[in-house]
């Protein structure tokens, strides 16, 4: 399978989309075009690296080089400049395809470099695709050049169906840059999936980009939780009436869960965890935090599930295999599981996820999850989110400390009486030296270009 | 300054119900009925509220041993 033929087989009657913010490929039409001026063939057998300022010109450039290329590498947005030249050495990229606005890509040793056009002209339709290309992702870490790691398409789209017959497709969209791996899973059940599917922009306003939800129907959402406060916030999220309300990429508090489900009173909404590494694992659909403890072990998928010192992780033919590059560790361990990373703590019949790994704060030999201190703040009616971080101290070596955004209606209200209640709270279900030492209330707080909170210890 | 730190002090004993000792520049502070966590805690906040703490700026690894000494490094550098 590639994606040119999943979109033939696909394709039915129905008119089928990717809009961008500006233009859109009408996907129907799509397989006797391309936005390659030419040099698709000329593109056959090389380690490609896909790099445009746009996401629709990368989803074009995606689409006709699956199956063509023998590797295909998608920068996600924000890669730094300086990391290009690294991830291309390791990747062995040996052509570039761009727009001619991106910084120099000279330099990388490829032999070859395309410039992919915005529009894409009529082209004969290419010959079944003979590769099985390596699609290779690039990790979110937050220090140092990100990791490679290699997937399939099989690997990437192993869970997706086909749309039931009968039933009108369905139009995603999401808050991620589809280039990054949240994102990449809801362009993949578009594509795959026979439906249509509305892309975001760096650069639009969240009002507008609710708008333009609005205007072409959109039935599937998905973002992270921290997108999706954001949106919440923004008076413009009426207009938008989804089927479906996805989350994945960060924990999913109940306080997120059920201020969705009043937003949203017809939708469907669930939370999914997945990482770039482990793949896509399972969902939760039952509106509650965490996941039943039925999840741990095999699923009806063949998704192996298992907790080691409390971190999970995962085995199943969605994971990918392996990182990239000279000197790359391995992805998985002796009996083939992925170590996610991601701490979750048993409460009666449910997982709760409580932190990651590398994100431990150490007060006074003690280990906090800044998550599980979030999660306790977050239940408070007036805070709308809220970030738990390290503060050096010289006594404890470190200790925590909470920046709150309040809800729009409570952002004038006594400060100190909130702050009282909300130490409080912590008080109740925390061990003294989790519950933090000051609470700060901030306008808002930064969301990185993956969608998720960013935390400077992380 | 004084009236500040020993008002923050009573706080965090009240939040983490801990029992204060009798106040007095002698009390020795190992004595005083606070834990390591809640002068953690004391520090950091009277980081916030004067803007500066004194033992992440001195070089020397000196930590004082009676409350007089505590508020006596605070004024020392406020002055």
């Amino acid at each position: 399978m590639s994606l040119r033929s999943a979109i033939e087989t696909a394709t039915t009657g129905v008119d089928r989309w990717v809009w961008g913010a500006g233009h859109a490929l009408h996907l129907n039409r799509f397989l006797d075009q391309s936005c390659l001026n030419g040099h698709r063939e000329a593109l056959a057998g090389k380690s490609v690296l896909i790099r445009t300022a746009d996401q629709l010109t990368s989803a074009a450039a995606l689409i006709e080089l699956d199956g063509i290329a023998s590797r295909i590498l998608v920068c996600p947005p924000d890669i730094k400049q300086d990391h290009v030249p690294i991830i291309a050495a390791q990747a062995e990229i040996d052509a570039v395809v761009t727009t001619g606005d991106q910084p120099s890509v000279t330099a990388l040793g490829a032999n070859r470099t395309v410039i992919c056009q915005h529009l894409p002209t009529p082209a004969a339709r290419s010959p079944s695709p003979e590769l099985e290309t390596e699609w290779l992702l690039l990790t979110s870490g937050t220090t140092g050049a990100p990791k490679i790691v290699r997937h399939t398409l099989q690997s990437l789209t192993g869970v997706i169906r086909p749309a039931a017959v009968g039933k009108a497709p369905a139009i995603w969209s999401t808050f991620y840059d589809f280039r990054r791996y949240g994102g990449l899973q809801i362009f993949l059940r578009a594509i795959v999936g026979g439906g249509s599917l509305v892309l975001s922009d760096a650069n639009e306003p969240v009002s507008d980009f609710l708008d333009r939800l609005a205007a072409r129907g959109v039935t599937h959402m998905s973002g992270t939780p921290s997108h999706w406060r954001r949106a919440l916030m923004n008076t413009n999220v009426s207009v938008f009436n989804p089927s479906y309300v996805r989350m994945s990429g960060e924990i999913a508090d109940q306080k997120i869960i059920d201020s969705l489900r009043e937003t949203f009173p017809k939708a469907a909404i669930g939370h999914a965890y997945a990482s770039t590494e482990a793949g896509v694992v399972f969902a939760v659909d039952d509106e509650l935090e965490g996941f039943p403890a039925s999840m741990i072990g095999t699923s009806d998928l063949g998704i192996e599930v298992k907790l080691v010192d409390d971190t999970l992780r995962i085995k199943s033919r969605l994971t990918a295999t392996n990182y990239v590059g000279p000197g790359a560790p391995p992805l998985r361990d002796d009996d083939g599981f992925v170590d996610t990373g991601d701490i979750v703590e048993r409460r009666g019949d449910r997982y709760y996820f409580v932190g990651r790994r590398g994100g431990i704060i150490n007060v006074g030999g003690l280990k906090v999850h800044p998550e599980e201190v979030e999660a306790v703040i977050n239940r408070h009616r007036a805070v709308h989110m809220s970030l738990v971080k390290s503060r050096k101290n010289p006594i404890t070596g470190a200790i925590i400390v909470a920046d709150v955004v309040l809800t729009a209606r409570d952002a004038v209200a006594d400060e100190a009486q909130l702050r009282s209640e909300i130490l409080t709270e912590c008080r109740e279900v925390l061990p003294s030296y989790k519950v933090p030492a000051l609470v700060r209330f901030v306008p808002k707080l930064d969301i990185a270009e993956s969608g998720k909170l960013i935390r400077p210890n992380a | 300054m004084r009236e500040a730190i020993i008002s923050e002090l009573k706080t965090i004993a009240q939040e983490h119900g801990k029992t204060l000792a009798p106040l007095s520049d002698k009390l020795v502070l190992s004595d005083s009925g606070l834990d390591s966590l809640c002068f953690a805690i004391l520090v950091a906040r009277l980081e916030d509220k004067f803007g500066f703490d004194p033992f992440t700026a001195s070089d020397e690894a000196v930590f004082p041993v009676t409350l007089g000494d505590f508020i006596g490094l605070y004024q020392k550098d406020a002055a």
